[in-house]
């Protein structure tokens, strides 16, 4: 137990390169740490430096000139006292306080002091102009340990848009109803900037494999970066283009693989030839100087440079030739993990209109697995269902959104959080079956069972009062 | 199968989920010679079920079929018998993330009640993570283990029978998440302090009422727990049809009353269908409010 404990310890401190998470209040940030970065954070500069080597949870104080400083454990900002001074700061006079480096707490004490009303003021409301002040002028930092709760929650409070307004208790949703756990081979297609697929990967813990889907020229990955997870979890982390997809579920991906790599290389090997070409003659043309030197070319330290700037096109082009190899490899690894249709489980949350999306990739999953659907609108999610609907093949389809309500718990205060929430979007969720057995027998039970199954099936009632 | 594990095929010993429809669903455990009657005939297990993969069609001695699915916490959730109220799978989810949940976390209970939050908890934690929960009620955590074999989870699950209140977790320090349903969770914050690791972790407490939200709120903060806040999520489920709209008639546009009388007749046949999701007449209003809080390092 000893010897789990420092383990766990070695991990829990702060290092160069790591990927953590500021907080303030209810405002996150996620960063990388790096060697003197300045960062920049609800409107202060500051360097990470000093927190390299410190435990993951430590809190910060952000000092004049943006270094980090230990915050002492238990300050005496905590008792706030009113000495009833009738002195009235300016705006001027904060400026300068602040000007001198004073403390958030000491400017917030010294606002205080200075109200005329604050001491006759209730109970309530002084806790309340403190808590106010405190926000204000205070500049703590909170350094913690990414998550994907926590990442969630930044995203949802930063940048909705860029997550399709998946909030964070519908996020939770999808990987439960997901079935996401550690051995299971998942594909996700989201355009949430990763973060969907680095809570998928949360959840793996490293253990069986993802494919991420995606459409365009590469998957985009950002906030999963942000989760700073360990080497091993990447090798489990497979991508597969959306526009291959027909090719592969076809069988005719073999072919086309082929030939577009034969042409990369050929359009790359014209690139460099035709590149070089107008480059020399650019150079001719645009820089007199250049030419003047490049004629007097008996100079032997111009060959040198020459010849070496061609051993880095080679060398480039050769760095080239091995991505695409090893993109192929890669394609080649996720096709062999899509082609066996016997995917575990299937998450989408993307802006992409999710009926064409859903119905191609449903193919990727063996029966009886979990599929859940994000959308930020619920009419394409009503078009998925009727589609699903028709062509069978899935069965528990469940159309849901769901309502999440903050509260303030204080002693006589405790009310709902005054603002809320509009909406994180809506799910669509279901189980697969077996598809070829649902055509066969159709034809014979449909007669009696059949209708009175469907019936059932669109009853639904909510869940908590089964 | 496991609850864990996927596996394709039906083998002696499993639990799998009879579908006969969203709202009727049974699980029952497979064993070879043994019969289940549902609506539509009896299903032979030894014919019917093992060997057969996981999401296949079955057919019924009637003629009728169901699914057969591979077992899952949501789906237990829906189907296990009731020893307690239970949490569901809307909460789970919230409670899950919040709790930073994920393979090789150590993660407290209480109480066990009926297993649905554990299945889910095991599920999220395995293969590397541990569950230590307390149930109070000696037959309820006899039960919990019996399932727990069963399911082919119990390697990942310790059952106390104790009072958390009195007793604790039975560990210390080394929890990352701890999780209480409890009817005076205040009185269990010492315990649960003491369970989670030198390097802090998150706590959970699940409450009906606001009152015991009150308390062991006021607890928490007394035990220096941080970023302490209380949520509540409901679901709304929606659902789709095709709905048929009316339309008025206005009487003929032009105005003249003597043909108004004739076209009326026409004109209240005409309507609109459209595709819609409307909510069920009744959901539920209130599970309970989750807590949460975090412990720092001390």
């Amino acid at each position: 137990m000893e010897d789990s404990v420092n383990e766990s310890d070695a991990e829990s401190t702060i290092c160069y390169g790591d990927y953590v998470v500021l907080k303030r209040g209810d405002v996150f940030k996620s960063v990388q740490v790096e060697n003197k970065k300045k960062v920049i954070f609800e409107k202060q500069w500051m360097f990470m430096d000093n927190a390299v080597g410190q435990f993951f949870g430590t809190k910060f104080e952000v000092q004049a000139g943006g270094s980090l400083k230990l915050k002492a454990v238990k300050t005496a900002g905590d008792s706030l006292v009113d000495d009833g001074r009738s002195q009235k700061l300016t705006r001027d006079d904060i400026e300068t306080l602040k000007e001198q480096g004073l403390k958030g707490q000491e400017i917030v004490q010294q606002l205080i002091d200075n109200s005329t009303t604050f001491k006759d003021k209730t109970e309530f409301a002084q806790e309340k102009y403190i808590k106010k002040k405190k926000k204000k002028y205070e500049n703590d930092v909170t350094i913690l340990k990414p998550s994907a709760r926590l990442l969630a929650m930044m995203y949802h409070g930063r940048e909705p848009a860029k997550i399709c307004h998946l909030r964070y208790d519908s996020l939770a949703q999808m990987l439960t109803l997901g079935n996401v756990h550690a051995g299971s081979k998942i594909i996700v297609f989201e355009t949430c900037a990763g973060l969907v697929l680095g809570s998928v990967m949360e959840r793996m813990g490293g253990f069986g494999s993802v494919v991420q889907m995606f459409p365009g020229g590469g998957p985009t990955r950002a906030g999963m970066e942000s989760f700073g997870f360990p080497s091993h979890f990447h090798k489990t982390l497979h991508e597969f283009p959306l526009s291959k997809v027909n090719a592969l579920l076809a069988g005719t991906l073999e072919l086309t693989l082929r030939d577009p790599e034969e042409e990369r290389k050929r359009r790359t090997e014209e690139e460099d030839t035709s590149r070089s070409v107008p480059n020399e003659g650019s150079v001719k043309e645009k820089n007199p100087e250049e030419e003047e030197r490049m004629e007097a070319s008996g100079d032997p330290l111009e060959e040198m440079k020459r010849v070496e700037r061609e051993k880095q096109k080679e060398q480039r082009a050769q760095e080239k030739r091995q991505k695409m190899e090893e993109k192929r490899k890669r394609l080649l690894s996720a096709a062999a993990l899509l082609q066996d249709l016997n995917a575990d489980g299937l998450v989408i949350a993307s802006r992409f209109h999710p009926c064409p999306v859903l119905m191609a990739l449903l193919k990727f999953l063996a029966p009886s697995r979990p599929f859940v659907v994000h959308c930020q609108y619920r009419e394409p999610l009503i078009e998925c269902f009727t589609k699903l609907r028709e062509q069978g093949g899935v069965i528990n389809l469940r159309l849901t959104d769901s309502w999440l309500r903050h509260y303030q718990v204080l002693p006589n205060r405790t009310h709902p959080v005054l603002l809320m929430s509009g909406g994180g979007g809506y799910l669509l969720s279901g189980t697969t079956v077996d598809a070829s057995a649902a055509k066969t027998s159709n034809q014979p039970q449909s007669e009696e069972p059949a209708p009175k199954k469907i019936k059932l099936d669109e009853s639904s009632s909510p869940q908590g009062t089964n | 199968m496991s609850f864990v594990e996927y596996s394709e095929f039906i083998q002696e010993g499993d639990v799998v989920i009879i579908f006969l429809g969203r709202e009727s669903m049974m699980p029952i455990k497979v064993q070879s010679g043994a019969q289940t009657q549902t609506r539509y005939g009896v299903i032979r297990h030894s014919s019917d079920l093992i060997g057969q993969k996981f999401g296949s069609k079955i057919t019924c001695s009637k003629g009728g079929w169901v699914y057969v699915l591979h077992p899952t916490p949501e789906l237990w959730t829906v189907n296990l018998p009731h020893r307690t109220q239970i949490l569901y799978t809307t909460d789970i989810a919230n409670i899950t993330l919040m709790l930073d949940l994920k393979p090789g976390s150590v993660v407290c209970e209480s109480g066990t009640g009926s297993g649905s939050l554990s299945h889910a908890i095991l599920r999220t934690i395995a293969p590397t993570g541990h569950l230590h929960t307390v149930e109070f009620h000696a037959q309820r955590a006899e039960k919990a283990i019996q399932e727990f074999k069963e399911h082919k989870v119990s390697h990942l699950v310790t059952v106390r029978n104790q009072d958390v209140c009195k007793d604790g977790f039975g560990i210390t320090h080394v929890a990352d998440a701890v999780f209480l349903d409890i009817p005076s969770p205040w009185e269990a914050i010492t315990h649960a302090k003491r369970a989670l690791k030198h390097k802090g972790g998150r706590l959970c407490s699940f409450s009906p009422c606001i009152e015991q939200v009150q308390r062991t709120c006021e607890a928490l903060l007394e035990h220096g727990f941080e970023e302490i806040c209380t949520l509540e999520v409901l679901l709304r489920v929606h659902e789709v049809r095709t709905v048929t709209l009316p339309l008025p008639d206005f009487g003929p546009e032009d105005g003249s009353s003597d043909l108004g009388l004739e076209d009326a007749s026409n004109s209240t046949n005409s309507s609109v269908n459209c595709k819609t999701a409307t909510p069920p007449r009744e959901i539920a209003g209130h599970t309970g409010y989750l807590s949460f809080a975090t412990k720092p390092r001390n």
